[in-house]
């Protein structure tokens, strides 16, 4: 059926034993750039996207991977060497995308210079023999062949067919736009992948947990992140040089209906800077609304409690003060954090525990838990422990958990754990002259993602495009049909034949409905 | 009306729904049944065959006899296809009101697909809205029965296993892009699922016709020749196709740019859609490479129904990386940072 648009150059009569290494490239090339090639890596493609779905990666969810690796100790050696836990930049992921995109160029090249040869091509003659064609027609009609055909052709005409007179008989066909949108469809895919390769090799992504209020700020520099992910070719000097802090925070907690308890409607209020000197702009930033500052963007991704907590050492000094920042690890904001005072005296002090938003006791688990997110009633639960935190041999550490390895956890007489439960405002002395630990007040959080994804329009333009593109190549039908019409006997046969080149059409109705015009026609 | 009104009134529409859709299903197991004690029409030609508005191939006995029974049980069958296409119809529209329902009893009110259950109601509407627009136009009579088993038995599991009460939606989800990117998805859906339907019966056709020839029986002798199967699974699929292109291509990426700053993130729901993607980029160029065409385009259209299902069920339930969160109750906004 498509043999009609195939560009492929007939196959040359070549003698066995015959290839020459000219003839060999020839050949690999057009093995290359046959359908069927095409065909194959695109259900490779497929295929090699599953791992990617069902091994975390380290792209997507570092933290869930590197948990994964230490839960599969055996298997992680192997599935590094595969580069399976990066299945989306790996090697093997990589050659069949980029062979299929050699397949291609190689195919739609050619397809263009023979599109754009066979443009303004007239109608191939007709068969001689309109019967032979699997969806046709014929009737006899007492009127005179020249009538029919000039019907046929003002009809024909109508429905936008280009006609070439060919002696008793009308060639006429259609559709060529098709191929067209299916070129543009194909040279798209090319755009897109091209547009979203610029965002991989020079955008970054990072993010920041930044502290609500005018004291604290951020400006936009690799250092200031939290995590930074650059691509490959990223280079520091494209960073905009803005700043920002969040002056206010707001979120709505429902306290009725069936979610109640769930937030919505989170607003950060940002004043920025686009440049160093730049005037000062404030901007509500919201969930799915971020704010574009040049060709970065900002995202209000996360939220969550950074209780200050303040540790006055044996000698009564403060060794620690200042707001941390507690993680989320459920709907109702329960968080875990850490607060190390590695200078305090007579030996180092670490607190490690809970924060609840809105503090609740579980007389079945026999702990406290958080009711709700919002803070009606915030607590802080925490265990301690002394003696080496191991903060001074530079070992870089997670400020989120501690190194207990060298400490002691403090205990009561009766051996259970020390815990120390604060409520907003509340101090609690330490045993053995360890000195005071305080809530002074709770602060809030805001995790903000920022990216920068060149070639993002190139892709969106490529993709739409595309659409474009597919939506010609699928729904114009090309079309070729044929009318002839010849004395017979004392009146006239009329044969029409139809050919559909796109193998989706319903040719029998088209010839139906044309000879149902034609002698329509016929008696008015 | 309130909300409550109007979640009952929802939840009694589906139900209503479901036992009209029943009552057609059992209109066309009546037609089909007594089409049984018919001959086929005689070549069962493709067109023949499935020409009917609201009937399926019927002929009047072996030359064409005139024998009064066999004119009456013709009548008869007739109608009993046009009942089942006509209640059809009216289960369409109930379905209709009670998708509706969901969404005016939301606080704010919003479109009806936060959760699995809604999604799934809004799916199997539009399957059986699609069918029922087609019906004509594609001559789908043939595909009544299959059709409507599907639906009813879809939302069986959707009002049995996966119905959750109306709740406001999470932020993350609160979007204009998510209608868009929603409602373009389910129509793709829809018309996957009924062109993966078509290609299952353009391949049991096949093979029966391979085995028995011109003598086969039943359901099978009175489906279509399996070169109108496959041109109707084609034009659902390039029906489907650009929806899809334009849902997980680009919709989705830009929402996901919106929501969660960058607009592929490989996430499972994106990988799979994409796989969806290839796969029936695959089916398509299959219809027109010798070799593969007929058999093998058809068992990759079933493929790629396949992987758009399990894209739905699948990743929703054993994924938990997958930010998509439908399943379940979604954090809020995303709050454990990533390290
Ligand atoms: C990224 C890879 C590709 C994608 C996503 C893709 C997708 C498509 C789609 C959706 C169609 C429309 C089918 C139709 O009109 O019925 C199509 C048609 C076509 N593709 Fe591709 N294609 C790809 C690569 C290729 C390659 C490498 C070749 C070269 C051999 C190729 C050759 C063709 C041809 C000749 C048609 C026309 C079929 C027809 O007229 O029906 N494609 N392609």
């Amino acid at each position: 059926m498509n043999t009609a648009l195939s560009t492929r150059p007939p196959e040359d009569d070549r003698r066995p034993g015959e290839l020459t290494f000219r003839e060999l490239l020839r050949w690999i090339w057009r093995q290359i750039t046959s359908m069927r090639t095409a065909l194959i890596l695109l259900l490779l493609l497929a295929l090699a996207a599953i791992p990617g779905s069902v091994i975390p990666q380290q792209g997507v969810d570092s933290l869930k991977t590197s948990n994964w690796q230490d839960d599969h100790p055996k298997l992680t050696p192997i599935y590094e060497r595969l580069g399976l836990f990066s299945v989306y930049d790996s090697a093997w992921f990589s050659a069949i995308y980029i062979l299929l995109m050699i397949s291609l160029v190689g195919c739609i090249v050619p397809r263009t210079l023979h599109y754009w040869r066979g443009l303004r091509a007239r109608p191939p003659k007709a068969p001689r023999n309109l019967t032979r064609l699997p969806d046709h027609a014929a009737y006899t009609t007492p009127e005179p062949p020249e009538a029919v055909l000039e019907r046929a052709r003002s009809t024909l005409r109508r429905r936008r067919y280009r006609m070439e007179a060919d002696g008793d008989a009308i060639s006429a066909e259609r559709g060529y736009l098709r191929e067209a949108g299916n070129l543009v469809f194909h040279l798209s895919v090319v755009v897109v992948l091209v547009g979203f390769a610029m965002g991989g090799l020079f955008g970054y992504k990072g993010g920041v947990i930044l502290l609500v209020g005018d004291d604290y700020g951020f400006s936009n520099t690799p250092d200031q992140y939290d995590e930074f992910n650059p691509g490959s070719l990223f280079s520091a000097d494209r960073m905009e040089p803005f700043s920002f802090s969040i002056d206010d925070f707001s979120v709505d907690w429902l306290t009725t209906g069936r979610r109640a308890g769930m937030a919505r409607g989170f607003a950060s209020h940002l004043d920025y800077q686009e440049t160093l000197d730049g005037p000062e702009q404030s901007y509500d930033l919201r969930v799915n609304h971020p704010l574009s500052i040049g060709s970065t963007d900002v995202f209000l991704i996360g939220h969550g409690y950074a209780p200050v907590i303040t540790i006055r050492d044996g000698d009564g000094d403060i060794v620690k003060s200042g707001p941390t920042i507690f993680l989320p690890t459920s709907q109702s904001f329960q968080s875990i954090g850490v607060v190390a005072a590695p200078d305090a005296e007579p030996t180092q002090v670490g607190l490690e525990g809970e924060f609840y938003p809105t503090v609740a006791f579980s007389q079945q688990t026999g702990s406290y838990y958080s009711l709700l997110g919002k803070p009606l009633d915030p607590m802080v639960s925490m265990l301690v422990y002394t003696g080496d935190l191991g903060m001074d041999d530079g070992v870089p550490q997670s400020v989120y958990s501690l190194d207990k390895s060298r400490t002691t956890m403090l205990t009561k007489k009766d051996g259970t754990p020390y815990r120390i439960d604060l409520r907003e405002g509340e101090t609690v002395k330490l045993p053995d002259g360890l000195g005071t630990v305080s809530f002074e007040r709770l602060e809030r959080w805001n995790k903000i993602q920022i990216s920068q994804t060149p070639g993002k329009w190139i892709a969106l333009a490529g993709v739409v495009l595309a659409l474009v593109g597919l939506l010609g190549s699928l729904f114009i039908r090309p079309r070729r049909v044929w009318v002839r019409a010849r004395r017979d006997g004392d009146g006239t046969l009329v044969e029409v034949a139809a050919l559909d080149r796109s193998g989706g059409g319903d040719v029998a109705a088209v010839v139906d409905e044309l000879v149902e015009a034609l002698q329509r026609e016929d008696q008015s | 009306m309130t909300d409550a009104a109007w979640e009952s009134l929802s939840n009694q529409a589906v139900a209503a729904a479901g036992l009209l859709y029943f009552l057609a299903l059992l209109a066309h197991l009546i037609e089909w049944a007594s089409l049984r004690k018919m001959p086929v029409a005689s070549g069962s030609s493709a067109r023949a065959s499935v020409d009917v508005p609201g009937g399926v191939a019927v002929a009047t006995g072996p030359d064409g006899a005139d024998d009064v029974a066999g004119e009456q049980r013709a009548r008869r069958t007739a109608m009993f296809g046009r009942l089942g296409y006509l209640v059809t119809w009216l289960a369409v529209a109930v379905h209709l009101v009670g998708l509706v329902g969901r969404g005016m009893a939301a606080d704010p009110n919003r479109v009806p697909w936060g959760n699995m259950y809604e999604f799934t109601l809004a799916g199997t509407f539009v399957v059986a809205a699609l069918y029922v627009a087609l019906y004509r136009r594609l001559r789908l009579a043939w595909m009544a029965p299959i059709v409507l088993a599907f639906v009813l038995s879809v939302l069986m599991v959707a009002v049995i296993w996966l119905y959750s009460p109306v709740a406001p939606l999470t932020e993350a989800l609160d979007s204009y892009w998510l209608v868009i990117h929603v409602v373009s998805a389910i129509v793709a859906t829809g018309a996957f699922t009924l062109g993966g339907i078509t290609s299952a019966l353009y391949l049991v056709k096949a093979r029966s016709l391979a085995k028995h020839g011109p003598r086969q029986s039943g359901y099978v002798a009175r489906l279509p020749q399996p070169e109108a199967l496959d041109r109707v699974s084609y034009r659902l699929h390039a029906f489907g196709f650009p929806v899809w292109t334009f849902a997980v291509l680009i919709t989705g990426p830009i929402w996901a740019h919106q929501a969660w700053s960058s607009y592929w993130n490989w996430d499972p729901k994106e990988v799979w859609a994409f796989i969806t993607w290839v796969v029936y980029a695959a089916y398509l160029h299959a219809r027109t490479t010798a070799g593969w065409k007929g058999r093998n385009a058809a068992i990759l259209a079933l493929v790629g129904v396949a992987t758009l299902w399990f894209n739905f069920i699948g990743i929703n339930y054993f994924s938990s990386t997958s930010q998509h969160s439908y399943a379940g109750s979604a954090p809020a906004i995303h709050v454990a940072p990533e390290r």
